[in-house]
């Protein structure tokens, strides 16, 4: 009885630290943000008026909040799929498939993921550099000397140039994560479906796919937040909303009403508003992908 | 079991001084919170007392500067200055030779390029600078922020103090007509002055008079031989304009009103009348950068953004484009790019919108200010007043940093006589931007305004359009003005 009760103690010591600092540095901020969303602050001053639910009416009408809301599902979405499906293809070649220079090829696609995004930003701004870019450079070779594209000038293509740039940088993370987990799948189900007939197809959607699902579930939740932050960093750097809020993500359209703007408390407003809505995706995306584990 | 007592008490401490930690954190917030209470006590005593001062002793100001100089003793002055394209020598150097000029003073200086980021954290914790020099119309929008919360000391009394050193007012040395607008009393109807003007530079229309020369065109002077100019230039393949980002086009707007509708009208844009957007005067100056929007570089857009503007710049320097508007610092910042043979920068004012009219020029001004929160204001006010001594401006002059004092522009060589002499030959000045308003939560007139061009530019959205909707932030913004 006294062995137990000291042991809770311990225990209850132990973990007290983190404890502690999870709510000095989460919760409480966390708490902070909504309560900030009630308020019209400018961010200094003493002069804070509650206001109620004021700053997420003027949100609902905002059309502007509507584009850039419209922008950051089109980024998620896109950027999920893209990345998902060519890093589930590269990872099953590179790890069921006898190439050359598998490990070349694990470098070269991670490399990406180590680069900070503001290398990043400044590597694509190259790329799409209209006259001396890559991209029209390649292009040009196709489509002869025609106006050129301008990848970061179209208001309608735009959007598209910072999903490409977005997946570039993400295949390799992804990659690395599903090789992981097909590596512990054992070579001898593959084995008995060789000798069934499967072909390689076959056997990825019926062995590799379903025996990896935990962790493609978890990695779409990792795509939802990094996806929201990694748009933010890259519009900051690259565009910066431009041209004309077309690029506009929802925090980067945060951060100009926040400060640019002197509404902290509708910043915020938005903050909430991003808060929930990632919560909600993760925990929407993660009941309609349940499935019974399978082991092996 | 003893062992385990002793783990216990291991990780207790851990625990706890984990928690002092924290503990001691929230003390100094706590203690920061009291310094920031009774700092206001004070500022409202300290403001009574400057306006009494300058009430009572309008000449005995000497007496007044000895007592200043006499408290002087051992104080610290907190500077934070931005680190702009005249670098932070500069203010080092100031720093030193107000430290010379005033025994006892210690200036504890913060220069950064980001300086928002650097200051905004202590002063949201109730620790504010005592001195700031920063501008308005940067994207965090701090001074803006500051103004709009009404946290600024009104300087007017510094107008009236002496100049340390010297024995005239700082309102004497100042240029005539820079104390006059909402550069730098933001606050339409109240006649006190917040920001003391830094550092003027004119802004207007940088070409390619190398090109021009070759070419044998003449330089513009009106809006008809522009486009007249655009189209000779597009036969050749050459675009007439191009513009580094949107946010240049505000002293290029600025100085189209102003030269549309005059000053009052443009004072009344800036404070937004009702319906000012859609007068006859408004119109024209949207049609015009409309009809400049036809002749503008194609790939300006792709780059008009913080990663590519200097592309767009490149482009005069490449004989592809021949205007664009820019401030003097452009030709520092491209002094290292490469240029077509024989390049020479031509700078000019924005020609008229009405025929036979004078040209105009926006005069960009960065600002200095004291929060209405700083410690130590009497001292703050001192240096304020310092940075228009002889001395001063001649620091900041050897970093092409010119303070606006009445003689200064014949001291200048080199290109800056080029640029500063615009208002000699005959160009309107234009100063001040928009009026402080109290924030209005998703509406921008700087977003409308400027940075819809890009869209008229590719097309994306029509003139009326874009007119319509600047009348509609004015709308919304009149409101929030006070």
């Amino acid at each position: 009885m006294k062995k137990s009760k000291a042991r809770s103690v311990f225990i209850g010591v132990c973990v007290a630290p983190a404890v502690i600092l999870f709510v000095i540095f989460m919760l409480i901020p966390t708490f902070n943000i909504f309560k900030m969303s009630l308020y019209k602050w400018g961010g200094f001053s003493n002069t804070k008026e509650f206001i109620g639910l004021n700053n997420f009416k003027t949100l609902l009408a905002d059309e502007k909040f509507l584009r850039t809301f419209q922008n950051s599902i089109l980024l998620v979405v896109c950027v999920t799929v893209i990345t998902i499906s060519f890093s589930l293809i590269f990872a099953a070649i590179i790890s069921r498939e006898k190439i050359k220079g598998e490990n070349f090829f694990r470098i070269i696609f991670y490399i990406p993921n180590i680069l900070s995004i503001v290398i990043i930003s400044a590597i694509f701004s190259a790329i799409y550099d209209p006259t001396n870019g890559l991209l029209n450079s390649v292009l040009g070779i196709f489509r002869g000397d025609k106006d050129p594209i301008l990848w970061l000038g179209d208001q309608k293509i735009v959007i598209f140039s910072l999903v490409i740039a977005l997946v570039w940088q993400a295949i390799g993370y992804y990659m690395v994560m599903y090789m992981a987990s097909m590596a512990s799948i054992p070579a001898s189900i593959y084995e008995s479906a060789d000798l069934e007939g499967a072909n390689h197809i076959q056997q990825f959607f019926s062995i590799t796919l379903p025996l990896i699902w935990t962790n493609i579930r978890t990695t779409l939740s990792f795509f939802v937040i990094s996806t929201i932050n990694l748009s933010f960093q890259l519009v900051k750097v690259l565009t910066n909303g431009g041209p004309d809020g077309a690029t506009d993500v929802f925090l980067s359209y945060m951060y100009n009403q926040a400060y640019t703007n002197s509404s902290y408390g509708y910043g915020m407003a938005i903050g909430v508003v991003v808060f929930l809505f990632s919560f909600g995706l993760a925990a929407i995306i993660s009941f309609v992908t349940k499935r019974e584990p399978l082991e092996f | 079991m003893k062992r385990k007592i002793l783990s216990v008490l291991l990780a207790g401490t851990m625990a706890a001084t984990l928690l002092t930690g924290c503990g001691s954190g929230n003390n100094n917030a706590a203690s920061d919170d009291k310094g920031t209470e009774s700092n206001e006590t004070e500022d409202t005593n300290g403001e009574d007392a400057g306006t009494e001062g300058t009430d009572e002793t309008e000449g005995t100001e000497g007496t007044d500067e000895a007592e200043g100089s006499g408290d002087a003793a051992d104080q610290t002055l907190k500077v934070a200055a931005l680190e702009s394209g005249y670098g932070a020598d500069m203010w080092t150097k100031i720093a030193e030779a107000f430290e010379a000029s005033h025994p006892g003073v210690k200036v504890e200086l913060t220069v950064d390029k980001k300086l928002e980021d650097v200051i905004s954290g202590n002063m949201r914790a109730g620790d504010y600078p005592d001195v700031v020099h920063l501008a308005t119309g940067r994207e965090a929008g701090l001074t803006e922020t500051l103004t709009k919360e009404k946290g600024l000391l009104p300087l007017t009394d510094v107008l009236d103090m002496k100049v340390p050193g010297e024995d005239v007012t700082v309102k004497e040395k100042v240029i005539p007509g820079f104390l006059d607008t909402l550069g730098t009393n933001p606050y339409p109807g109240d006649d006190n002055t917040y920001y003391a003007p830094m550092f003027y530079s004119p802004c207007g229309l940088f070409y390619n008079a190398g090109l021009l020369k070759e070419k044998g065109w003449d330089v513009p002077t009106t809006w008809d031989e522009m486009w007249a100019l655009g189209d000779k230039a597009k036969a050749e393949g050459i675009a007439l304009f191009t513009y580094p980002t949107t946010g240049y086009f505000d002293a290029f707007t600025y100085a189209l009103l102003a030269s549309s509708g005059g000053a009052e009208f443009y004072n009344k844009c800036m404070t937004y009348e009702d319906g000012i957007w859609e007068s006859p005067e408004a119109t024209k100056v949207f049609e015009l950068i409309g009809k400049l929007a036809e002749y503008t570089e194609s790939t300006t857009v792709a780059n008009a953004n913080d990663e590519g503007f200097t592309k767009n710049q490149q482009l005069i320097l490449d004989n592809k484009a021949i205007f664009c508007p820019n401030g003097t610092w452009l030709v520092g910042e491209m002094a290292e790019a490469p240029r077509a043979e024989g390049f020479e920068w031509g700078f000019m004012a924005v020609p008229a919108v009405n025929a036979g009219e004078k040209g105009s020029s926006f005069t960009f001004f960065e600002q200095m200010w004291i929060p209405a929160q700083a410690a130590n204001q009497d001292m703050a006010k001192e240096f304020v007043a310092y940075m228009y001594s002889d001395e001063a401006a001649k620091i900041f002059a050897e970093s092409a940093a010119i303070q606006p004092i009445v003689g200064i522009s014949d001291t200048l060589e080199g290109d800056n006589k080029m640029f500063y002499s615009i208002y000699d030959n005959g160009a309107t000045a234009v100063m001040g931007g928009f009026a402080a308003t109290t924030p209005v939560e998703g509406v921008s007139m700087k977003d409308t305004l400027f940075e819809t061009v890009n869209s008229i530019v590719s097309g994306d959205k029509t003139v009326a359009e874009w007119q319509a909707a600047v009348e509609e932030v004015s709308d919304q913004l009149r409101g929030a003005m006070e």
